[in-house]
């Protein structure tokens, strides 16, 4: 088949302004990204979505480019979608991750950044448990940067597949009510959601201990709850975040049994949202920590769909900032 | 004999309370005596510097807290490097903190240092003594021996004493040396991993915060161990309002405390940060921008007995890392009057009052006589214009360590010469 047939329509291009935050050449983060930049990233991710399951990419998309991913913290789950996305657009995709790379022996953070510019690496995806390190590459490397998650920051794409999961779901964004619940304080998807959604004009509330909620993330725009059956009520999406087990450890919760207790999502609580609300995380969960089995494998979860449109985002991304390094 | 006669210049000695157009004459290194403007007799063979009316000549700065890399660091800063920032900054003595490797712990170091500030020509060094051994904050250093030795005073400097025990024993030996225990106000618990003042910002960017509750919990801990003890207690850098009310409140009651603060405390809030820039990343980090007016209003009330730089040098390797981990910290040296100068400029603080807090008044709680234009004083000068606009710029500055925070930023008044001793060690357009 012709592949100017199965290339989805291109979004109109940012001209003058920007794409993405800090630079059209780098996705760093949500914070501060217009609905009119997100909404065709999610148009373009839907695209992909149908060409995924007919199982026509477009795969000389990005032939001879080569996307670097650069993982300093694991994530199978992230990684693997960035690699399919890339290669499903036809790009060169090499993984890095850090176990085996001189990170570990001495190398700073800029020096691994001077060697991937010798490397004439197109695309670079970073993850990395420092806020900001993504930020800091992007000034040294000639490769546009996708930030795959640094620290507590920020984590762009795990924001826009959870919008493009809940558009697909309810047709749009605007005026849903999404609780955001669990470890705020240490979740970088939290406050990634939390600036999308309520740039897409969604009343977003977070639900949590008071531990690990804070009190500044009011000024982000949201509602703070600190129990279940409050936050809940007439949700439209319940959005659960994995908590650290060394979080539940006595030093900012008891135990992870009393933290299911209050904060775990079960069918009871879950029944306080409107009725056919949708049920997301992240991953990888924690059964029976903060969310029930049942409650995870329920009609209402979206967690697998929420995978699957992870490499549709993904695509996406690395598509749109691809187009703009041709045209720097 | 030489002999040099400062002409034409406003003279601002905040010691004396002299401020008026005069003429000073320095003879062998000394002050020999100020004349007014149409005094007669110049000594025969007298170089002459001439003012244009306008340019202020007083007594050269006195930096209390000063971070120098010299001994452990000596790729951040040395004493030759940091001497360089002083004298262009004006600043003809600084305090050093004893946080360098080894830690100034010791007598032999105390006099170390001493010696390297005079083999400059340019500087006196100040040395802080360590409070504890190795400034690891658990057995008490030699404080009677380095006090001996010419310690000024006793700080682990960037480390705040956290166990309320040893502090109470280190206020309360002190005593019998008449030293003065200077404190970093940050309470160590609950600043553990944090690397930005807690609020809107770092929750935004994701840094792990302090709250600034944290200055404030060990201001008054320690005031109340001063009650206790009747030692001798000085806060660095302090930095947010609550902690200055506590501060302004114990004044009142009549406790024997004092405090400096630093220029990024009343020119700067946390918002320099931006996009996690590091050179922003100061220990204590900067705060809101409530808490930076409370601060000039301290100065203008007189809680704050000094001003000082709180130089802090780092290379590019300590500052080009992820925020969290780059090392805190700011040069200051170049900057401190010409930030200074902007309170001045606002209406926030008298010219002559300014300077008080840059001379005399630090040399006074470090036991020095520098700081004056008295007679028979060293002759230890800064001739500065203070409407002359200049822009920080790091990569620019003086000395070593380029990681200002101010960089970018425009500044009204700048310092034209200095000299050290009577002999001249600065001149902004003759270098």
């Amino acid at each position: 088949m012709n592949e100017r047939v199965t290339h989805p329509p291109a979004p109109p291009r940012a001209t003058g302004g920007q794409f993405f935050r800090t630079s059209p050449r780098h996705l760093l983060g949500v914070q501060g990204m217009h609905p009119t930049r997100i909404t065709p990233i999610l148009d373009l991710a839907d695209s992909y979505t149908l060409l995924n399951r007919s199982r026509k990419t477009p795969r000389d998309l990005l032939r001879g480019r080569t996307v670097i991913n650069l993982f300093f913290e694991d994530s199978t789950r992230t990684r693997t979608s960035f690699e399919l996305a890339g290669k499903r657009l036809g790009a060169d995709v090499v993984n890095m991750s850090v176990a085996n790379s001189s990170v570990n022996k001495g190398e700073t953070l800029l020096d691994t950044a001077a060697t991937l510019n010798a490397m004439h690496t197109d695309l670079l995806v970073v993850r990395h448990s420092q806020s900001g390190a993504p930020a800091l590459l992007a000034q040294k490397v000639e490769a546009s940067v996708v930030n795959a998650g640094d620290g507590t920051h920020e984590h762009p794409t795990q924001a826009l597949l959870d919008a493009l999961t809940i558009r697909r779901h309810f047709g749009g964004l605007h005026g849903l009510t999404v609780a955001i619940c669990g470890d705020i304080s240490h979740s970088r998807v939290a406050r990634s959601n939390i600036h999308l959604l309520t740039a897409m004009g969604c009343t977003v509330r977070v639900v949590g201990p008071p531990t690990l909620v804070p009190g500044a993330i009011a000024a982000l725009g949201v509602s703070i709850h600190y129990t279940m059956e409050e936050g809940l009520r007439d949700a439209d999406v319940v959005m659960m975040l994995r908590v650290q087990r060394e979080r539940m450890k006595g030093g900012q919760v008891p135990s992870p049994r009393e933290y299911f207790r209050y904060f775990g999502l079960d069918n009871k609580r879950l029944a306080l949202a409107r009725p056919g609300a949708l049920v997301m995380h992240p991953g990888p969960m924690n059964r029976g920590v903060e969310i029930d089995s049942r409650v995870a494998d329920s009609e209402q979860s979206v967690i697998r769909e929420q995978v699957e449109m992870g490499v549709a985002v993904r695509m996406a991304v690395l598509d749109l900032l691809s187009r703009g390094e041709d045209t720097r | 004999m030489s002999a040099t006669v400062f002409e034409n210049v406003r003279l601002i000695d905040p010691a004396s309370g002299l401020d008026r157009p005069g003429r000073l004459l320095v003879r062998d290194g000394m002050i020999a005596g100020v004349d007014l403007p149409q005094a007669e007799g110049t000594p025969e063979g007298a170089a002459i510097v001439r003012g244009d009316g306008r340019m202020v000549l007083c007594p050269g700065l006195v930096d209390m807290r000063v971070t120098i890399g010299e001994p452990g660091f000596e790729y951040r800063e040395t004493v030759a490097s940091a001497a360089r920032a002083a004298v262009a900054g004006g600043i003809t003595t600084i305090a050093v903190l004893p946080n360098c490797l080894p830690t100034i712990d010791d007598p032999a170091l105390v006099r170390l240092l001493r010696t390297r500030g005079e083999e400059t020509g340019m500087i006196g060094i100040l040395p802080y003594g360590a409070l504890t051994r190795g400034c690891a904050g658990s057995e008490m250093a030699e404080i009677g021996l380095l006090n001996e030795a010419g310690a000024v005073a006793f700080t682990d400097g960037i480390r705040a004493i956290g166990d309320t025990r040893l502090m109470r024993q280190l206020l309360t030996y002190s005593r019998a040396f008449g030293a003065m225990v200077v404190q970093h106000p940050e309470d160590p618990s609950l600043a553990r991993g944090g690397c930005a003042t807690d609020g809107e910002l770092a929750t935004r960017l994701g840094l792990p915060g302090i709250p600034p509750a944290a200055e404030a919990i060990l201001i008054a801990r320690d005031l109340r161990l001063a009650r206790m003890t009747g030692g001798r207690l000085h806060f660095g850098h302090v930095s947010t309002a609550e902690g200055l009310d506590l501060i302004r409140q114990a004044k009142a009651d009549g406790l024997r405390v004092t405090c400096d603060t630093a220029p990024p405390y009343f020119d700067l809030n946390e918002t320099v940060i931006g996009d996690f820039r590091t050179y922003a990343k100061l220990s204590p980090p900067l705060r809101a921008e409530a808490d930076r007016r409370a601060v000039c209003a301290a100065l203008a009330d007189g809680t704050i007995d000094a001003i000082a730089s709180d130089h802090a040098p780092c290379d590019a390797d300590d500052k080009r890392q992820p925020f969290a981990v780059a090392a805190a910290g700011g040069t200051g040296l170049a900057t401190l009057l010409s930030v200074t100068l902007a309170q001045v400029h606002a209406g926030n603080l008298t010219l002559p009052d300014a300077l008080g807090l840059l001379t005399h008044r630090p040399a006074a709680l470090l036991r020095s006589k520098a700081g004056t234009l008295a007679t028979g004083a060293p002759a230890d000068l800064c001739l500065f214009d203070a409407e002359r606009a200049w822009k920080v710029e790091a990569g620019e500055l003086p000395g070593k360590a380029q990681n200002t925070p101010f960089d970018g930023r425009a500044l009204e008044g700048r310092v034209l010469a200095t000299w050290k001793a009577g002999r001249q060690v600065f001149g902004l357009d003759a270098s």
